[in-house]
Protein backbone atom coordinates (compact mmCIF):
# COMPACT_ATOMS: atom_id res chain seq x y z
CA UNK A 1 0.00 0.00 0.00
CA UNK A 2 2.77 2.64 1.01
CA UNK A 3 4.60 1.39 -1.97
CA UNK A 4 1.40 2.46 -4.36
CA UNK A 5 1.65 5.42 -2.47
CA UNK A 6 5.14 6.32 -3.19
CA UNK A 7 4.89 5.44 -6.66
CA UNK A 8 1.81 7.37 -7.25
CA UNK A 9 3.64 10.31 -5.16
CA UNK A 10 6.59 10.21 -7.55
CA UNK A 11 4.74 9.65 -10.76
CA UNK A 12 2.47 13.01 -9.85
CA UNK A 13 6.16 14.93 -8.67
CA UNK A 14 7.69 13.80 -12.21
CA UNK A 15 4.66 15.34 -13.84
CA UNK A 16 5.03 18.39 -11.70
CA UNK A 17 8.44 18.64 -12.94
CA UNK A 18 7.56 18.79 -16.43
CA UNK A 19 5.28 20.53 -16.57
CA UNK A 20 7.60 23.14 -14.75
CA UNK A 21 10.16 22.52 -17.17
CA UNK A 22 8.28 22.88 -20.58
CA UNK A 23 7.03 26.53 -18.94
CA UNK A 24 10.83 27.57 -18.41
CA UNK A 25 10.67 26.31 -21.72
CA UNK A 26 8.20 28.57 -22.98
CA UNK A 27 9.69 31.70 -21.00
CA UNK A 28 12.98 31.26 -22.46
CA UNK A 29 11.88 30.67 -25.93
CA UNK A 30 9.62 33.63 -25.79
CA UNK A 31 12.48 35.88 -24.29
CA UNK A 32 14.92 34.66 -27.28
CA UNK A 33 12.96 35.99 -29.79
CA UNK A 34 13.72 39.81 -28.27
CA UNK A 35 17.57 38.89 -27.11
CA UNK A 36 19.76 39.88 -29.89
CA UNK A 37 21.71 39.24 -32.59
CA UNK A 38 18.70 39.85 -34.38
CA UNK A 39 18.68 37.71 -37.62
CA UNK A 40 15.71 37.52 -39.99
CA UNK A 41 16.83 34.87 -42.56
CA UNK A 42 16.43 31.98 -39.61
CA UNK A 43 12.63 33.20 -39.08
CA UNK A 44 12.28 33.35 -42.78
CA UNK A 45 13.54 29.70 -43.14
CA UNK A 46 10.77 28.02 -40.53
CA UNK A 47 8.21 30.38 -42.21
CA UNK A 48 9.01 28.91 -45.44
CA UNK A 49 9.10 25.06 -43.46
CA UNK A 50 6.58 25.92 -40.94
CA UNK A 51 4.31 27.73 -43.60
CA UNK A 52 4.87 27.53 -46.91
CA UNK A 53 5.01 23.92 -47.15
CA UNK A 54 1.75 23.81 -45.42
CA UNK A 55 -0.15 25.51 -48.25
CA UNK A 56 -0.69 22.25 -50.16
CA UNK A 57 -2.17 20.12 -47.39
CA UNK A 58 -4.00 23.13 -46.02
CA UNK A 59 -5.07 23.50 -49.34
CA UNK A 60 -6.94 20.47 -49.81
CA UNK A 61 -8.24 19.70 -46.13
CA UNK A 62 -9.83 22.85 -46.43
CA UNK A 63 -11.45 21.91 -50.21
CA UNK A 64 -12.48 19.05 -49.14
CA UNK A 65 -13.65 20.15 -45.57
CA UNK A 66 -16.18 22.70 -46.82
CA UNK A 67 -17.50 20.61 -49.92
CA UNK A 68 -18.41 17.65 -47.22
CA UNK A 69 -20.27 20.90 -45.05
CA UNK A 70 -21.66 21.92 -48.30
CA UNK A 71 -22.90 18.42 -48.99
CA UNK A 72 -24.27 17.54 -44.82
CA UNK A 73 -25.51 20.96 -44.87
CA UNK A 74 -27.14 20.97 -47.73
CA UNK A 75 -29.42 17.62 -46.93
CA UNK A 76 -29.68 18.24 -43.72
CA UNK A 77 -31.03 21.86 -44.15
CA UNK A 78 -33.30 20.72 -46.47
CA UNK A 79 -35.32 18.68 -44.45
CA UNK A 80 -36.41 21.53 -42.42
CA UNK A 81 -36.54 23.33 -45.44
CA UNK A 82 -33.61 25.92 -44.74
CA UNK A 83 -31.53 25.68 -47.68
CA UNK A 84 -30.80 29.47 -47.92
CA UNK A 85 -28.92 29.23 -44.50
CA UNK A 86 -26.60 26.84 -46.18
CA UNK A 87 -23.97 29.64 -46.29
CA UNK A 88 -23.86 30.68 -42.76
CA UNK A 89 -23.63 27.52 -41.35
CA UNK A 90 -20.66 26.44 -43.58
CA UNK A 91 -19.45 30.08 -43.09
CA UNK A 92 -19.46 29.89 -39.25
CA UNK A 93 -18.39 26.67 -38.44
CA UNK A 94 -15.22 27.32 -40.55
CA UNK A 95 -14.65 30.23 -39.61
CA UNK A 96 -15.17 29.72 -35.88
CA UNK A 97 -14.18 25.84 -34.95
CA UNK A 98 -12.92 23.89 -38.22
CA UNK A 99 -11.02 26.42 -39.70
CA UNK A 100 -8.30 27.20 -36.50
CA UNK A 101 -8.69 23.34 -35.28
CA UNK A 102 -7.97 21.40 -38.52
CA UNK A 103 -5.71 23.67 -39.57
CA UNK A 104 -3.70 23.48 -36.08
CA UNK A 105 -4.01 19.67 -36.16
CA UNK A 106 -2.94 19.41 -39.69
CA UNK A 107 0.44 21.53 -38.60
CA UNK A 108 0.77 19.76 -36.05
CA UNK A 109 0.89 16.19 -37.71
CA UNK A 110 2.98 17.78 -40.59
CA UNK A 111 5.27 20.28 -38.91
CA UNK A 112 5.44 19.71 -35.00
CA UNK A 113 6.65 16.08 -35.62
CA UNK A 114 9.54 17.52 -37.55
CA UNK A 115 9.99 20.18 -34.91
CA UNK A 116 10.39 17.58 -32.22
CA UNK A 117 12.23 14.79 -34.38
CA UNK A 118 15.34 17.99 -35.57
CA UNK A 119 15.29 19.02 -31.81
CA UNK A 120 15.70 15.85 -30.60
CA UNK A 121 18.22 14.62 -32.97
CA UNK A 122 20.04 17.69 -31.83
CA UNK A 123 19.74 17.17 -28.27
CA UNK A 124 21.15 13.22 -28.77
CA UNK A 125 23.77 13.92 -31.20
CA UNK A 126 25.41 16.45 -28.49
CA UNK A 127 24.82 19.35 -30.97
CA UNK A 128 22.81 21.23 -28.50
CA UNK A 129 25.62 20.78 -25.99
CA UNK A 130 28.10 21.95 -28.31
CA UNK A 131 25.71 25.09 -28.69
CA UNK A 132 25.71 25.87 -24.85
CA UNK A 133 29.14 25.47 -24.82
CA UNK A 134 30.02 27.82 -27.64
CA UNK A 135 27.59 30.29 -25.34
CA UNK A 136 25.40 30.24 -27.79
CA UNK A 137 21.84 30.37 -26.51
CA UNK A 138 19.83 27.10 -27.72
CA UNK A 139 16.63 28.49 -27.50
CA UNK A 140 17.68 32.05 -29.04
CA UNK A 141 19.01 29.78 -31.65
CA UNK A 142 16.80 27.23 -32.11
CA UNK A 143 13.31 27.81 -30.65
CA UNK A 144 12.40 30.93 -30.89
CA UNK A 145 13.01 31.62 -34.77
CA UNK A 146 9.98 28.49 -34.86
CA UNK A 147 7.89 30.16 -32.38
CA UNK A 148 8.05 33.35 -34.48
CA UNK A 149 7.62 31.38 -37.87
CA UNK A 150 4.47 29.90 -36.05
CA UNK A 151 3.33 33.08 -34.85
CA UNK A 152 3.17 34.14 -38.64
CA UNK A 153 2.57 31.17 -40.34
CA UNK A 154 -0.94 29.60 -38.84
CA UNK A 155 -3.34 32.73 -38.93
CA UNK A 156 -2.60 33.12 -42.71
CA UNK A 157 -2.90 29.03 -43.27
CA UNK A 158 -6.20 29.31 -40.96
CA UNK A 159 -7.41 32.00 -43.33
CA UNK A 160 -6.44 30.15 -46.45
CA UNK A 161 -8.56 26.90 -44.96
CA UNK A 162 -11.33 29.11 -44.72
CA UNK A 163 -11.49 30.66 -47.82
CA UNK A 164 -10.84 27.50 -49.90
CA UNK A 165 -13.10 25.52 -47.33
CA UNK A 166 -16.02 28.09 -48.03
CA UNK A 167 -15.26 28.38 -51.88
CA UNK A 168 -15.34 24.30 -51.61
CA UNK A 169 -19.07 24.49 -49.71
CA UNK A 170 -20.11 26.68 -52.48
CA UNK A 171 -19.09 24.06 -55.22
CA UNK A 172 -20.82 21.92 -53.57
CA UNK A 173 -23.90 23.76 -52.00
CA UNK A 174 -24.33 26.02 -54.92
CA UNK A 175 -22.67 24.59 -57.96
CA UNK A 176 -22.81 20.92 -57.87
CA UNK A 177 -26.81 20.83 -55.53
CA UNK A 178 -28.16 23.82 -57.23
CA UNK A 179 -28.83 25.97 -54.21
CA UNK A 180 -29.22 29.74 -54.46
CA UNK A 181 -25.93 31.20 -54.96
CA UNK A 182 -27.37 34.54 -53.67
CA UNK A 183 -28.99 33.39 -50.35
CA UNK A 184 -25.55 31.20 -49.90
CA UNK A 185 -23.26 34.19 -50.52
CA UNK A 186 -25.32 37.18 -48.15
CA UNK A 187 -26.33 34.50 -45.09
CA UNK A 188 -22.29 33.93 -45.07
CA UNK A 189 -21.77 37.30 -44.91
CA UNK A 190 -24.75 38.50 -42.42
CA UNK A 191 -24.15 35.70 -40.23
CA UNK A 192 -20.27 35.99 -39.80
CA UNK A 193 -19.14 39.00 -37.06
CA UNK A 194 -16.23 40.92 -36.44
CA UNK A 195 -15.79 38.84 -33.40
CA UNK A 196 -15.95 35.28 -35.03
CA UNK A 197 -13.04 36.33 -37.07
CA UNK A 198 -11.09 38.03 -33.64
CA UNK A 199 -12.21 34.62 -32.38
CA UNK A 200 -10.58 32.08 -35.01
CA UNK A 201 -7.04 34.71 -35.11
CA UNK A 202 -6.95 34.25 -31.62
CA UNK A 203 -7.18 30.57 -31.62
CA UNK A 204 -4.63 30.13 -34.35
CA UNK A 205 -2.16 31.96 -32.45
CA UNK A 206 -2.96 30.14 -29.53
CA UNK A 207 -2.72 27.04 -31.57
CA UNK A 208 0.62 27.92 -33.09
CA UNK A 209 2.49 28.93 -29.79
CA UNK A 210 1.03 25.10 -28.32
CA UNK A 211 2.25 23.36 -31.66
CA UNK A 212 5.72 24.64 -31.51
CA UNK A 213 5.86 24.76 -27.29
CA UNK A 214 4.92 21.47 -26.90
CA UNK A 215 6.72 19.39 -29.78
CA UNK A 216 9.80 21.17 -29.30
CA UNK A 217 9.74 20.98 -25.43
CA UNK A 218 9.35 17.06 -26.40
CA UNK A 219 12.34 17.11 -28.36
CA UNK A 220 14.49 19.54 -26.03
CA UNK A 221 14.18 17.80 -23.46
CA UNK A 222 14.46 13.78 -24.58
CA UNK A 223 17.78 12.61 -22.58
CA UNK A 224 15.54 13.72 -19.22
CA UNK A 225 12.52 11.26 -20.41
CA UNK A 226 11.73 7.46 -19.18
CA UNK A 227 13.92 5.43 -22.39
CA UNK A 228 14.89 8.45 -23.88
CA UNK A 229 18.02 7.39 -25.60
CA UNK A 230 18.61 6.94 -29.17
CA UNK A 231 16.43 6.85 -32.16
CA UNK A 232 14.12 5.20 -30.42
CA UNK A 233 13.88 7.85 -28.01
CA UNK A 234 13.43 10.05 -30.03
CA UNK A 235 10.88 8.28 -31.96
CA UNK A 236 8.88 7.80 -28.63
CA UNK A 237 8.98 11.88 -28.27
CA UNK A 238 7.69 12.62 -31.26
CA UNK A 239 5.06 10.37 -31.07
CA UNK A 240 4.59 11.73 -27.58
CA UNK A 241 4.62 15.24 -28.51
CA UNK A 242 1.71 15.10 -31.74
CA UNK A 243 -0.18 13.45 -29.61
CA UNK A 244 0.07 15.66 -26.35
CA UNK A 245 -0.30 19.02 -28.96
CA UNK A 246 -3.19 17.58 -30.49
CA UNK A 247 -5.16 16.91 -27.59
CA UNK A 248 -3.65 20.62 -26.03
CA UNK A 249 -5.40 22.06 -29.12
CA UNK A 250 -9.03 20.17 -29.10
CA UNK A 251 -8.77 21.38 -24.89
CA UNK A 252 -7.39 24.71 -25.36
CA UNK A 253 -10.34 25.19 -28.15
CA UNK A 254 -12.84 24.47 -25.92
CA UNK A 255 -11.59 26.98 -23.62
CA UNK A 256 -11.27 29.44 -25.70
CA UNK A 257 -14.28 28.81 -26.92
CA UNK A 258 -16.13 29.37 -23.77
CA UNK A 259 -14.07 32.33 -22.75
CA UNK A 260 -14.86 34.39 -25.64
CA UNK A 261 -18.19 33.29 -26.74
CA UNK B 1 41.47 27.91 -3.59
CA UNK B 2 44.19 25.59 -2.30
CA UNK B 3 46.22 24.73 -5.36
CA UNK B 4 48.29 27.47 -7.44
CA UNK B 5 48.29 27.90 -11.14
CA UNK B 6 45.30 26.06 -11.36
CA UNK B 7 42.44 27.23 -13.45
CA UNK B 8 40.12 24.61 -12.66
CA UNK B 9 39.66 22.51 -9.93
CA UNK B 10 37.74 20.06 -9.57
CA UNK B 11 36.46 19.20 -5.28
CA UNK B 12 34.83 16.04 -4.22
CA UNK B 13 32.60 15.63 -6.91
CA UNK B 14 29.94 12.90 -6.63
CA UNK B 15 27.35 12.30 -9.07
CA UNK B 16 24.98 8.96 -9.79
CA UNK B 17 22.38 7.99 -12.72
CA UNK B 18 19.85 6.18 -11.41
CA UNK B 19 20.96 3.74 -8.94
CA UNK B 20 24.74 3.91 -10.49
CA UNK B 21 27.12 5.86 -8.67
CA UNK B 22 29.24 7.31 -11.18
CA UNK B 23 31.70 9.60 -9.42
CA UNK B 24 32.57 9.13 -5.87
CA UNK B 25 34.07 12.08 -4.36
CA UNK B 26 36.57 13.07 -7.25
CA UNK B 27 39.06 15.70 -6.81
CA UNK B 28 41.65 16.79 -10.09
CA UNK B 29 43.38 19.87 -10.08
CA UNK B 30 43.75 21.39 -14.12
CA UNK B 31 47.24 23.45 -14.07
CA UNK B 32 47.24 26.18 -16.19
CA UNK B 33 49.01 25.79 -19.58
CA UNK B 34 49.62 22.14 -19.53
CA UNK B 35 47.98 19.41 -20.83
CA UNK B 36 46.40 17.12 -18.60
CA UNK B 37 44.89 13.72 -20.16
CA UNK B 38 42.13 11.92 -18.41
CA UNK B 39 42.25 8.25 -18.72
CA UNK B 40 40.00 5.46 -17.37
CA UNK B 41 38.21 2.60 -18.40
CA UNK B 42 35.15 2.81 -20.92
CA UNK B 43 31.95 3.38 -18.41
CA UNK B 44 33.98 5.14 -15.62
CA UNK B 45 32.25 8.64 -16.36
CA UNK B 46 34.86 10.52 -17.75
CA UNK B 47 33.01 12.44 -20.31
CA UNK B 48 30.57 12.78 -17.81
CA UNK B 49 33.64 14.46 -15.57
CA UNK B 50 34.16 17.06 -18.70
CA UNK B 51 30.42 17.73 -18.77
CA UNK B 52 31.29 18.94 -14.95
CA UNK B 53 33.65 20.72 -15.76
CA UNK B 54 31.12 22.93 -18.87
CA UNK B 55 28.25 23.01 -16.13
CA UNK B 56 26.40 20.62 -18.64
CA UNK B 57 25.64 18.60 -16.18
CA UNK B 58 25.23 19.57 -11.81
CA UNK B 59 27.23 17.04 -9.33
CA UNK B 60 24.77 15.57 -6.48
CA UNK B 61 27.54 17.24 -4.55
CA UNK B 62 30.93 18.57 -4.78
CA UNK B 63 32.53 22.10 -6.16
CA UNK B 64 33.66 23.20 -9.78
CA UNK B 65 36.08 25.53 -10.03
CA UNK B 66 36.91 27.81 -12.79
CA UNK B 67 39.03 30.45 -12.61
CA UNK B 68 37.93 31.12 -8.64
CA UNK B 69 33.94 30.43 -9.89
CA UNK B 70 32.03 27.46 -8.33
CA UNK B 71 30.68 26.29 -11.67
CA UNK B 72 27.90 24.57 -9.99
CA UNK B 73 26.29 27.75 -8.32
CA UNK B 74 26.45 29.84 -12.05
CA UNK B 75 23.19 30.46 -13.54
CA UNK B 76 22.42 32.28 -17.11
CA UNK B 77 24.67 34.57 -18.25
CA UNK B 78 27.69 34.15 -15.30
CA UNK B 79 27.69 30.38 -17.09
CA UNK B 80 27.50 31.87 -20.51
CA UNK B 81 30.42 34.39 -19.97
CA UNK B 82 32.57 31.34 -18.21
CA UNK B 83 31.92 28.71 -21.20
CA UNK B 84 33.30 31.71 -23.23
CA UNK B 85 36.50 30.72 -22.00
CA UNK B 86 36.02 27.04 -23.03
CA UNK B 87 36.45 25.46 -26.26
CA UNK B 88 35.27 21.92 -27.06
CA UNK B 89 35.51 19.15 -28.74
CA UNK B 90 33.42 16.33 -28.48
CA UNK B 91 33.64 12.58 -28.89
CA UNK B 92 31.20 12.29 -32.23
CA UNK B 93 32.39 15.88 -32.64
CA UNK B 94 28.72 17.10 -32.45
CA UNK B 95 28.51 19.15 -36.31
CA UNK B 96 25.51 20.77 -37.06
CA UNK B 97 24.38 17.98 -39.41
CA UNK B 98 21.91 19.95 -41.20
CA UNK B 99 24.69 22.86 -41.68
CA UNK B 100 27.87 22.49 -44.14
CA UNK B 101 31.12 22.67 -43.00
CA UNK B 102 31.99 26.11 -44.16
CA UNK B 103 28.53 27.06 -41.88
CA UNK B 104 29.76 25.06 -38.93
CA UNK B 105 32.90 26.49 -38.44
CA UNK B 106 31.45 29.76 -39.01
CA UNK B 107 28.74 29.51 -36.16
CA UNK B 108 30.49 30.73 -33.40
CA UNK B 109 32.10 33.69 -35.08
CA UNK B 110 28.47 34.81 -36.58
CA UNK B 111 26.38 34.00 -32.96
CA UNK B 112 29.08 35.29 -30.99
CA UNK B 113 30.98 38.41 -32.74
CA UNK B 114 29.94 41.01 -34.87
CA UNK B 115 32.40 40.05 -37.16
CA UNK B 116 31.94 41.52 -40.90
CA UNK B 117 30.63 38.58 -43.52
CA UNK B 118 33.78 39.05 -45.27
CA UNK B 119 36.28 38.63 -42.39
CA UNK B 120 34.25 35.30 -41.10
CA UNK B 121 35.15 33.99 -44.24
CA UNK B 122 38.54 34.79 -44.07
CA UNK B 123 38.93 33.30 -41.17
CA UNK B 124 37.52 30.29 -41.79
CA UNK B 125 38.92 29.84 -45.14
CA UNK B 126 42.56 30.13 -42.74
CA UNK B 127 41.70 27.76 -40.27
CA UNK B 128 40.31 25.24 -43.37
CA UNK B 129 43.66 25.75 -44.66
CA UNK B 130 45.57 25.29 -41.18
CA UNK B 131 43.45 21.83 -40.48
CA UNK B 132 43.96 20.60 -44.44
CA UNK B 133 40.21 20.38 -44.90
CA UNK B 134 40.23 23.29 -47.79
CA UNK B 135 37.85 21.97 -50.84
CA UNK B 136 35.28 20.42 -48.17
CA UNK B 137 33.91 23.43 -46.94
CA UNK B 138 30.82 22.52 -48.96
CA UNK B 139 30.19 19.23 -47.71
CA UNK B 140 28.10 18.29 -45.23
CA UNK B 141 28.98 16.33 -41.74
CA UNK B 142 26.97 13.24 -42.91
CA UNK B 143 29.85 12.87 -46.35
CA UNK B 144 33.24 13.69 -44.22
CA UNK B 145 35.23 10.80 -42.70
CA UNK B 146 35.61 10.64 -38.73
CA UNK B 147 39.04 11.94 -39.07
CA UNK B 148 38.05 15.35 -40.87
CA UNK B 149 35.05 15.24 -38.42
CA UNK B 150 37.30 15.74 -35.65
CA UNK B 151 39.36 18.36 -37.39
CA UNK B 152 36.14 20.13 -38.34
CA UNK B 153 34.99 20.28 -34.47
CA UNK B 154 38.31 21.49 -33.85
CA UNK B 155 38.28 24.41 -36.64
CA UNK B 156 34.89 24.98 -35.13
CA UNK B 157 36.46 24.52 -31.00
CA UNK B 158 39.24 27.05 -32.18
CA UNK B 159 37.50 30.00 -33.45
CA UNK B 160 37.06 32.14 -30.80
CA UNK B 161 40.33 31.71 -29.44
CA UNK B 162 39.33 29.45 -26.21
CA UNK B 163 41.92 29.57 -23.03
CA UNK B 164 40.72 26.09 -21.86
CA UNK B 165 40.21 23.32 -24.46
CA UNK B 166 38.28 20.02 -23.51
CA UNK B 167 38.74 17.21 -25.76
CA UNK B 168 36.55 14.25 -25.24
CA UNK B 169 38.12 11.22 -27.06
CA UNK B 170 39.75 13.13 -29.93
CA UNK B 171 41.27 9.78 -31.50
CA UNK B 172 39.04 7.18 -31.04
CA UNK B 173 37.46 5.80 -34.27
CA UNK B 174 40.86 6.54 -36.38
CA UNK B 175 44.13 4.84 -38.26
CA UNK B 176 46.92 5.47 -36.66
CA UNK B 177 48.60 7.92 -39.03
CA UNK B 178 45.21 9.86 -38.73
CA UNK B 179 45.59 10.07 -35.43
CA UNK B 180 48.70 10.76 -34.83
CA UNK B 181 48.47 13.90 -37.04
CA UNK B 182 45.54 14.97 -34.82
CA UNK B 183 48.06 14.94 -31.69
CA UNK B 184 50.65 16.97 -34.19
CA UNK B 185 47.80 19.22 -34.57
CA UNK B 186 47.06 19.69 -31.11
CA UNK B 187 50.36 20.05 -30.25
CA UNK B 188 51.53 22.59 -32.24
CA UNK B 189 48.33 24.76 -32.21
CA UNK B 190 48.80 24.40 -28.36
CA UNK B 191 52.41 25.89 -29.08
CA UNK B 192 50.59 28.68 -30.91
CA UNK B 193 47.96 29.58 -28.90
CA UNK B 194 49.01 28.45 -25.59
CA UNK B 195 45.99 27.00 -24.71
CA UNK B 196 45.30 24.60 -21.17
CA UNK B 197 44.27 21.32 -22.25
CA UNK B 198 42.16 18.62 -21.38
CA UNK B 199 41.80 15.53 -22.93
CA UNK B 200 39.49 12.17 -22.59
CA UNK B 201 41.47 9.54 -24.22
CA UNK B 202 41.90 5.80 -24.57
CA UNK B 203 44.64 6.18 -26.59
CA UNK B 204 47.54 4.89 -24.08
CA UNK B 205 50.02 4.93 -24.14
CA UNK B 206 50.49 7.26 -27.02
CA UNK B 207 48.57 9.91 -25.43
CA UNK B 208 51.47 10.31 -22.78
CA UNK B 209 53.70 12.00 -25.45
CA UNK B 210 51.36 14.65 -25.14
CA UNK B 211 50.31 14.66 -21.73
CA UNK B 212 52.14 16.84 -18.96
CA UNK B 213 49.59 15.28 -16.27
CA UNK B 214 48.03 12.22 -16.17
CA UNK B 215 44.88 11.60 -13.89
CA UNK B 216 43.67 8.14 -13.82
CA UNK B 217 39.98 7.72 -13.08
CA UNK B 218 38.97 4.27 -11.59
CA UNK B 219 35.82 3.49 -9.78
CA UNK B 220 34.27 6.63 -9.39
CA UNK B 221 37.58 8.49 -8.02
CA UNK B 222 41.09 9.71 -9.44
CA UNK B 223 43.71 7.51 -8.21
CA UNK B 224 46.26 9.33 -8.70
CA UNK B 225 47.05 12.68 -11.05
CA UNK B 226 51.05 13.73 -11.80
CA UNK B 227 53.29 13.88 -14.59
CA UNK B 228 53.91 10.29 -16.91
CA UNK B 229 57.37 9.54 -15.50
CA UNK B 230 55.90 9.76 -11.99
CA UNK B 231 52.97 7.81 -12.74
CA UNK B 232 55.21 5.03 -14.13
CA UNK B 233 56.96 5.02 -10.53
CA UNK B 234 53.98 5.34 -8.51
CA UNK B 235 54.15 2.59 -5.86
CA UNK B 236 50.49 2.36 -6.01
CA UNK B 237 49.18 -1.28 -6.65
CA UNK B 238 46.01 -0.18 -8.40
CA UNK B 239 47.96 2.13 -10.51
CA UNK B 240 51.32 -0.06 -11.54
CA UNK B 241 48.32 -2.55 -12.57
CA UNK B 242 47.39 0.03 -14.71
CA UNK B 243 50.84 1.37 -15.83
CA UNK B 244 51.48 -2.14 -16.31
CA UNK B 245 48.66 -3.72 -18.62
CA UNK B 246 49.62 0.24 -20.34
CA UNK B 247 53.26 -1.04 -20.99
CA UNK B 248 51.86 -4.15 -22.76
CA UNK B 249 50.08 -2.12 -25.04
CA UNK B 250 52.78 0.08 -25.75
CA UNK B 251 55.09 -2.57 -26.82
CA UNK B 252 52.42 -3.79 -28.98
CA UNK B 253 51.73 -0.10 -30.25
CA UNK B 254 55.52 0.10 -31.26
CA UNK B 255 55.02 -3.10 -33.18
CA UNK B 256 52.00 -1.25 -34.94
CA UNK B 257 54.08 1.50 -35.91
CA UNK B 258 56.91 -0.13 -37.03
CA UNK B 259 54.81 -2.25 -39.09
CA UNK B 260 53.46 1.16 -40.37
CA UNK B 261 56.86 2.63 -41.36
CA UNK B 262 57.54 -0.18 -43.46
CA UNK B 263 54.55 0.06 -45.32
CA UNK B 264 52.82 -3.44 -44.25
Amino acid sequence: MIEWLENLGAKGLSILKEIGRAGVFLFWSVVGIFRPPFKIMPIIKQIHVIGATSFTVIFFTGAFVGMVLGLQGHYTLRMFGAEGALGSAVALSLVRELGPVLTGLMVTGRVGSSICAEVGIMRISEQIDALECMAIDPYRYLISPKVVASILSLPLLTAIFNIVGLMGGFLVGVRLLGGSEGAYLSTMKSSVMAADIRMCFIKSICFAILIVWICADRGYWVHKSRNGFGAEGVSRATTHAVVISSVAILVADYVITSLLL
Amino acid sequence: MTCENCCIELIGIEKSFGDQKVLRGVNLPIRRGFTTVIVGESGQGKSVLLKHILGLIAPDAGQVIVEGQDVTRLRGPELKKLRTRFGVLFQGAALFDSLTVFDNIALPLRERTRMPAAEVREKVRATLELLDLSGSEDKYPAQLSGGMKKRVGLARALQLNPEILLFDEPTTGLDPVRSHEVYQMFHETQQKLGYTSIIVSHDIPKIFNLADYIALLHEGVIQICATPEELQRCEKPLVRAFVERVMGKMYSSEIEDLELAAGL
